[in-house]
């Protein structure tokens, strides 16, 4: 029920029959029938005043400022973000260049063919964005929503310390380029000085620019910036929660935090873990700038280079736009692809 | 019956001691984790020559100096381009990006949560949807509509592209339907208000942790603008960038890029700092509803 205000005493009516209740009240009736439009416009069409397309009409006249205060957002929005998603998908069926621009540009699926069955470096990087996501994504998340918990409890002042500690390398802009100095490649480096002083080493280890260990250090490098906007809204809506909800569960027989955890906590938090896995899945895609900097591009026999470096190495240094239109498609549905998987997923808490 | 006590003026369950041990543990674990990287920066760039170049590399500075923050300006005095403009253009494009990012998205939102107008769930649901791709997706594609536009080598196409980001907008519409009560907009439209002044007067000055949520995103992420493939003449690039060529000096630029690095991480940081109560009061309504 999106309506209703978290200190109103309907709280504990669920959600249909609050519907069902206030339409009935009478609350759709013109003076106050901004709130609820569609039971009126229902009852309306029901009687046969109007037809529902002249009622959409109506309504549109009746708030067509509200269609200039979306306009200027919607206008750049359209532009940078859904036209964008629509004309990589065209360009996908091209082999448009733009170092040599013609018409005869339209190849059918070759750039789709091309793709999985001859480039074996984008099949590499497929295969490293996946595993990047399928790691940095839940345990991001995961992460995420332990620390938020945890700290949920600890007088405000020493949360807010914690929550800025936690928070703080996700905003730092390029502070995450101190791990290429602790774990750089010469002696001088902090992890290869400490090692060689122990002597477990006695030629100091190329870390990121060694096969063995880049994709393992990016993902934690990834992991240590991560906690970001999910972390921040499991921490706003964990202070939302109904308290009357933990002792009445307290009363009922719920023994540990755990058990409080799943049968009382994460139900109402269903909305904030969507939101908050939305925002993981995202960020665990968009990992491919910071491998740049830690790895440099391409990095050392493609251990790390992901659908985004493909991206930008046929898009923006070779000029094949077709080509990486259609790279660029294929990671716009594995990203949906993703979170489709985590909303059926979610679905399942606190069952 | 359960022991229940207070903590924090809160009932809380009878909580084990064994968990709240293992909590305390692993908070500990993770914080050293998450800050002594963020720490070592801060060292390195107070570090005088002498000790950057100590084997094993130390954790602590001796003799603290603010000589390489000298250096860095040194270094930065000499660029081709005056530094001075540098900061201009990350000023110029965080503050026009932000302020138009509000807002746009400040008036999108009080439409979307407020007026229901036909067509406002299916905008909103494709809003929400955007948020599930990234701008990976789209730069291609952007590039070729900046460039067809004529907005390429202008620092217009980042001010713009900022406008409409869908993050901020999704954030805002959710706080602006939960934080304004109906009936408050109600009797100022009954009071003969036209909708943009409800929306000046009445709405917006009862969502400020809304705004200041918006401000805080879109600073963080202009603010970071750096080297971008829009944007190929030296006088407009940003002060990131700037930033990062002093960096690329590699191990005799050390303390100056540590100086740099902590520059550029400590604006952000203390504009959360300032923001925080708001911004986590904006979070508390970010969930996303189906």
């Amino acid at each position: 029920m999106e309506r209703r205000n978290n200190n109103s005493p309907l709280r504990s009516i669920p959600a249909e029959e609050f519907n069902r209740i206030y339409a009935e009240c009478g609350a759709d009736s013109t003076s106050t029938g901004r709130r609820n439009d569609e039971p009126f416009a229902k009852r309306a069409v029901a009687r046969k005043d109007m037809t529902m397309a002249q009622w959409t009409i109506k309504e549109m006249k009746r708030h067509k400022v509200a269609y200039f205060m979306v306009a200027p957002f919607m206008l750049v929005f359209i532009l940078f973000t859904l036209f964008p998603v629509l004309l990589s998908f065209i360009l996908s069926f091209t082999s448009f260049n733009m170092l040599e621009i013609s018409w005869d540009i339209f190849i059918g699926l070759d750039n789709y063919t091309r793709l999985f069955f001859e480039d074996d470096i984008f099949l590499q990087a497929c295969k490293n964005t996946l595993v990047f996501a399928m790691v940095i994504g839940p345990v991001s998340y995961i992460l995420s929503f332990l620390v938020a918990w945890f700290i949920n409890e600890l007088a405000p002042k020493v949360r807010a310390l914690v929550t800025l500690v936690f928070y703080a390398p996700s905003i730092s802009g390029g502070a995450y380029t101190i791990w290429s100095a602790l774990f750089s490649d010469d002696a001088y480096g902090w992890v290869n000085g400490i090692l060689l002083d122990l002597g477990v080493i006695d030629t100091p280890v190329l870390w990121f620019h060694d096969e063995n260990y880049a994709m393992t250090l990016c993902i934690v490098v990834a992991l240590w910036m991560s906690l970001g906007t999910a972390f921040l809204s499991f921490i706003g809506g964990l202070q939302t929660l109904d308290k009357n909800q933990f002792e009445a569960a307290a009363i009922d027989g719920v023994k540990n935090r755990w058990q409080e955890l799943w049968y009382i906590t994460l139900p109402q938090m269903k909305n904030h873990l969507m939101f908050g896995a939305v925002m993981s899945i995202t960020g665990a895609f968009n990992f491919g700038g910071v491998v740049t900097q830690l790895c440099g591009f391409p990095s050392v026999n493609y251990s790390c280079h992901t659908i985004m470096h493909c991206i930008d190495d046929y898009g923006n240094q070779r000029w094949e736009v077709g080509y990486a239109s259609s790279i660029a498609f294929v990671l716009f549905l594995i990203m949906i692809g993703a979170n489709m998987l985590v909303k059926k997923l979610l679905s399942k808490v606190g069952k | 019956m359960q022991k229940m006590r207070v903590r924090n003026h809160q009932v809380v369950l009878n909580r084990s001691v064994g968990g709240d041990t293992g909590i305390f543990v692993f908070l500990a674990i993770m914080g050293v984790f998450m800050f002594l990287p963020m720490y070592y920066v801060v060292i390195q760039s107070l570090k005088p020559l002498d000790e950057l170049w100590v084997f094993p590399p130390r954790f602590y500075v001796a003799k603290p100096t603010f000589g390489n923050f000298g250096d860095l300006f040194y270094l930065l005095s000499d660029s081709w381009v005056p530094f001075s403009r540098y900061i201009f253009n990350t000023v110029l494009i965080t503050a026009a990006g932000t302020f138009g990012n509000i807002f746009f998205a400040s008036l999108a939102s009080y439409a979307l949560a407020k007026i229901p107008f036909p067509g406002r769930k299916g905008t909103f649901k494709i809003i929400q949807s955007s948020l599930m791709f990234t701008s990976t997706v789209t730069g291609i594609a952007n590039f070729l509509t900046l460039s067809t536009i004529g907005l390429l080598d202008n620092p217009l196409s980042i001010i713009i592209h900022a406008w409409g980001s869908a993050t901020g907008l999704y954030l805002m519409k959710q706080f602006m339907e939960s934080s304004i009560q109906d009936s408050t907009l109600e009797s100022a439209r009954l009071d003969g208000c036209s909708e943009l002044k409800t929306f000046w007067t009445i709405a917006m000055p009862m969502v400020k942790p809304g705004w200041i949520t918006l401000i805080i995103y879109s600073f963080q992420g202009l603010w970071q603008t750096g080297a971008s493939i829009y944007i190929y003449s030296e006088q407009w690039k940003t002060l990131n960038y700037a930033i990062s060529q002093i960096t690329a000096g590699g191990v005799a630029r050390m303390g100056a890029s540590a100086a740099a690095t902590v520059i550029m991480m400590i604006v952000p940081i203390i504009v959360f700092v300032v923001s925080q109560s708001n911004v986590i009061q904006t979070m508390g309504t970010s969930g996303m509803k189906d």
